[in-house]
This record gives C-alpha cells, structure tokens and sequence, in this order.
C-alpha cells in the first residue's frame, strides 16, 4: 500500500505543481459548457431538460473533462518511458501491479480534481445540486470514470511506443467515447441504432449517474449506471494491470 | 565471498546474439569493467544482472542471490545507475531521492538524514530543493549515482557513468566513485567504452566485443600481456649504435622506423639509462628520447585487430537496433 502511495503522491505533486496544465485542460471543457451550452440554450428543448440545455451538459461536461484528464493521465506513462523514468520504478523491488494502481489512482485523483474544478464552475452558470447524497454520488462516478479511463489509458501506452500514435488515440478512442455518450444530448431522443450504441459505451452511464447525482433524473437508471461503469472499471483495471504487466523499457 | 558471479550468460534478441556466453566474478569491495565499444552488449549484460532483461540462457548470482530465481533479493541488494537519464524532471532533488527511498522501503527516520548526508557526498545539498530540470548533465548523475545509493546496496551498477560529460566532470565523478568504493567497500561494476576510465578506476576489466569477453584481467596484467613497452629515440647516427643496442640484455627487438629507432622491452623506466650511457659510449648524441607503455586501446587493438574508435559509428547504429529490440 506505501508503494501504490509513493506513486500517486509523485502523480499528485506533479500535476499540482503543473499551473499551465491544469488551466489549459480546463480550456476546452469551459468552451463547451459556455458556449453549446448559452448558444444552445434558447433553441434546443426537449425531454430530461427541466432546467434548461446549460443544466443539461453540466454533468456531461464534467465527464468529459475526467474522461480527458484520466486518459490523459494514462497514456503519459510513455513519457516516463521516454525520459526514463519509468525504469527507475520498474528495477525497484515492488511489483507492476502496485507500480500500476499507484498510476491509476494518481490518473483519477487529477481527473476528479479537474472535474470538481468545472463543477464548481457550473454552479456559476446556473447548476442547481438538489443536496448533498445527491452530489456525493456523482462525485462516486468521476472516481469511477477517472479509475476506469486511466486504466485504459495505461492499457494503451503499454502496448505504444511513443506519442506517435496519440493523435489517432485521440480520434478514435476519446472523441468517440466522448461523442457517443449522451454528454451533449438526451440518448432517448435518438434513433434506434444509434440509440443502441451509445449504451455500448461505458461513459454513457457516467454521465448519466452524474446526471442523476446532480438533478435527480436520468434516462439510464442509477443502479444500472453504477453496475454497467463498476463493470467496466474492473474490466479496465484488469487488463491495464495485465498489460503494464508486460511492459518492456 | 564473491559480490558477482556469472555463469555463461546468453542473451539472445530475435536470432540476433547480443551476448554470447559470458563468464566472471567479482570479489566483493573491487571495482570491475566490462569494456568494449557501442553494441558490444555490455548494457544488455547489466541489463540482465539487475534483472531487467531475462537471460536466453545461463546463470549469474548478486550477493549469493540467484537473478532467475529471486530477482526482488537481487534487487534489493543492487543500486543502478543507467546510461539514459532516469530521473522526473517535474520533481526537485530531494523528491527524487525520497521517491527512490519509499520505492525501496527505507524507513522515514532512516530516509530523511541518509538522503542529506548522500546529497552532501556528491555535493548536492545546497540544491535539493531545487527541480531536477534546472541541472547540469554532471550534477544529474551525481544525483542518479546518490540515489543508487540509498538503500545501502552491496554492489552498485554503472552504466556509462560518465558518458556524455566535459572532462573535468568526469575527473570529478572518478574520484567520487573511488571515494565511495574505498569509504564504504561498496562492489562497482561499470561498463565503458573509455580505455582511460577503465584503466583508471577499475582493479579488473573484462574486455568484450561482439556479446564474448575476449581478456579478463587487471589493467596492469592486461598490458603486460601483449609485450613490454617502446622507447622511441632519435640520435645523430641511428646506424651506428642501432647493432650496439640490440646487444643489449634488457632489449628485446629493436627496428628503425620512420628516421628513430623503436626499443622493445619491459620496464622501460629502468633500463632507458643503459641506452643513453651506450649511445653515448659510441660519441652518437642523442635528440630525443621518450616511452610509450601501452594502454588499453593496444590491448583492445592486440585481441581484435581494431581499434575501438574505428567501432564507434557502426556501434552505435548496432546499439541503436538493439535498443529497439530491448524496447519491444
């Protein structure tokens, strides 16, 4: 356990000593939430938007910056690769395993920062908590999302050799993963089949249980949620650990 | 009781034979190198002794302790200092030797004040606090060979320590690694593809090419083995004593060349009176006089007919190749 702290320690201490990165990650969710959400306040009424579009994209906002935060988190072990680092933990006499939980629990401790970040934001633009068991529950989810989309960014950098490949990592995996969750729209108003395959994607019953957490209603129900993205988690955790696992330097 | 002992060690990477088994040991409290030019597999073999690499075959033990079969004891016992950086920029000094303490378990009351008295040693302690992206090439190994030393291992791995650094770093870094090999009997394995450096720090090297130690010896021993040293000496009437010369006892072979005379013979310190009192038996003055000993590039030169400069560019492309193969 002192390891799996060691490690995450370095990861916090990093990201908080970081300034310029904290605030250019928190950038482009800003820019969503301000912009789709006031631009598109006006016009876009539907089913689940009590409180207007704003309310609406908070959770999914929210998601999508643990979801970019987490992933991002992740994939930075190349780094540690490429700079060596990764070495000096990997010749010391701790497993992989508590070398890889260190990771994804630093990952998703940044990702929930950043996201409590925009969430306190939101509460600017007119995001109304309903109470608190409601809010700790949605931070429930971040945690999970964060754990989760770490561990699956660990999963990949295991298997890259450099950044190369980040740039296809970004549009086809995040973007997709973002995209095809209901973060910008309500998923029962779609069409079957896409309907069908936003369910397929983990982050969907993320938002949904932070939507459920933050306004009490939500198309997914928030057992199914928790189940289906638990699910996901260990899965995710699972195979990060078992690739990092077999990690080379 | 022996710090290392290795045991024809292999190491093979897709059909391509990085070492080629090899075999030695170190006794414990000596300083060892393994030289020989980029790609000779010298990092591959350290690689391997601290358990990173798993061999193809063959054995080697650290402190008693099996590389196969109990690598965390291996580990444990071992400090590491690679040739490519492997410190975090992001962090200062002192986290980087406190992140090293808590991976390897030294407890806090034991971490906190080893950390300063290691810091001092390498002359570190004025910038702890200070982030690791703000440091000089030399400082930063400094700081790698503290942190390797954290732990208290029994032998400490160098891999090209001081590669890449201005010469009056290097001098400092040698005198560092001699202080910390005499003060505290630490065992040091380091590979090198500097003859000077192996010459000067180690008690015995192993030379190796192409993944096989082809001479293992102490530098001294080495040089003695390919022949004794040269005196060149140019006179006013190099015919004439030449013959006179060759008479002499302590000379062994004795050739003109480009206008001097070449002297073959050992222990040239003691014998270059005798040739100056027969030079001057023969009324021949003499212009100049000097000796070479032979260092460990002719050794290198003796057993492989090359040069280690001559290996440079093709090494590092070989080196390169086997990096990617290690990546993968």
């Amino acid at each position: 356990m002192d390891i799996v702290y060691t490690i995450w320690l370095r990861n916090v201490k990093r990201y908080l000593r970081s300034r310029s990165r904290i605030i250019g990650s928190l950038g482009m969710p800003l820019f969503f939430l301000l912009i789709l959400g006031f631009g598109l306040n006006s016009v876009v009424r539907g089913p689940h938007m009590g409180h207007g579009y704003v309310s609406f994209i908070v959770p999914g906002i929210v998601s999508m910056s643990v979801l970019f935060t987490s992933m991002f988190s992740g994939i930075q072990i190349i780094w540690d690769k490429q700079f060596g680092f990764l070495k000096e933990t990997l010749v010391a006499p701790v497993s992989r395993l508590e070398i890889m939980l260190g990771q994804t629990l630093g990952g998703a401790t940044t990702a929930l920062i950043q996201g409590l970040i925009i969430l306190a934001l939101s509460l600017f633009v007119g995001l109304e908590v309903t109470g608190l068991p409601g809010f700790v529950l949605a931070i429930g989810f971040m945690i999970l999302i964060g754990v989760a989309f770490t561990a699956l960014g660990i999963a990949i950098a295991s298997r890259m050799e450099d950044m190369h490949g980040f740039q296809l990592i970004m549009n086809f995996v995040i973007f997709p993963i973002f995209g095809l969750s209901g973060a910008l729209f309500p998923i029962d108003s779609l069409p079957v089949w896409l309907h069908s395959l936003t369910l397929l994607d983990p982050l969907t019953y993320g938002v949904e249980g932070i939507r459920y957490g933050l306004a009490g209603t939500a198309q997914v129900g928030p057992l199914v949620s928790l189940s289906a993205l638990g699910a996901f988690t260990v899965v995710m955790v699972g195979i990060g650990a078992w690739l990092f696992r077999g990690i080379q330097i | 009781m022996l710090a290392v002992r290795v045991e024809e060690l292999t190491k093979d990477f897709d059909g391509l034979r990085a070492v080629d088994h090899v075999s030695f040991s170190i006794a414990g409290g000596r300083i060892f190198g393994l030289l020989g030019p980029n790609g000779a597999g010298k990092s591959t073999t350290l690689a391997m002794l601290s358990t990173v690499l798993r061999p193809t075959s063959g054995a080697a033990w650290i402190n008693g302790f099996d590389i196969r079969s109990d690598p965390s004891s291996v580990r444990k016992s071992i400090g590491i200092v690679f040739q490519d950086q492997s410190l975090d920029e992001e962090l200062t000094c002192y986290e980087n030797m406190d992140f090293h303490g808590r991976l390897y378990r030294v407890p806090r009351r034991i971490r906190q004040p080893k950390i300063g008295e290691l810091l001092t040693l390498v002359g570190l302690a004025e910038r702890q606090g200070d982030l690791v992206k703000t440091f000089s090439g030399g400082m930063r190994r400094r700081l790698e060979i503290a942190r390797g030393l954290l732990h208290e291992p029994r032998v400490l791995f160098l891999d090209e320590p001081t590669l890449g650094l201005d010469p009056q770093t290097r001098n400092h870094l040698w005198a560092y690694i001699e202080r910390l090999n005499r003060e505290r009997e630490i065992t040091i394995i380091l590979t090198t593809h500097y003859m000077d450096e192996a010459d000067k720090l180690c008690d015995e090297v192993a030379i190796i090419d192409h993944g096989r130690i082809i001479a293992s010896d102490t530098p001294a021993a080495l040089k003695r083995q390919i022949g004794g040293d040269v005196v060149i000496l140019e006179s006013s009437n190099n015919d004439r004593i030449l013959p006179h010369l060759q008479a002499l006892p302590a000379v062994k072979q004795v050739e003109l060349r480009d206008g001097a005379i070449s002297i073959k013979l050992d222990q040239a310190e003691r014998h270059i009176a005798e040739l100056v009192t027969r030079a001057s038996q023969d009324g021949v003055s003499i212009n100049s006089i000097s000796v070479h000993k032979p260092t460990l590039e002719d050794v290198f030169l003796h057993f492989t007919g090359r040069t280690i400069r001559e290996e440079d560019a093709s090494g590092k492309d070989r080196m390169r190749m086997a990096r990617r193969l290690w990546r993968r």
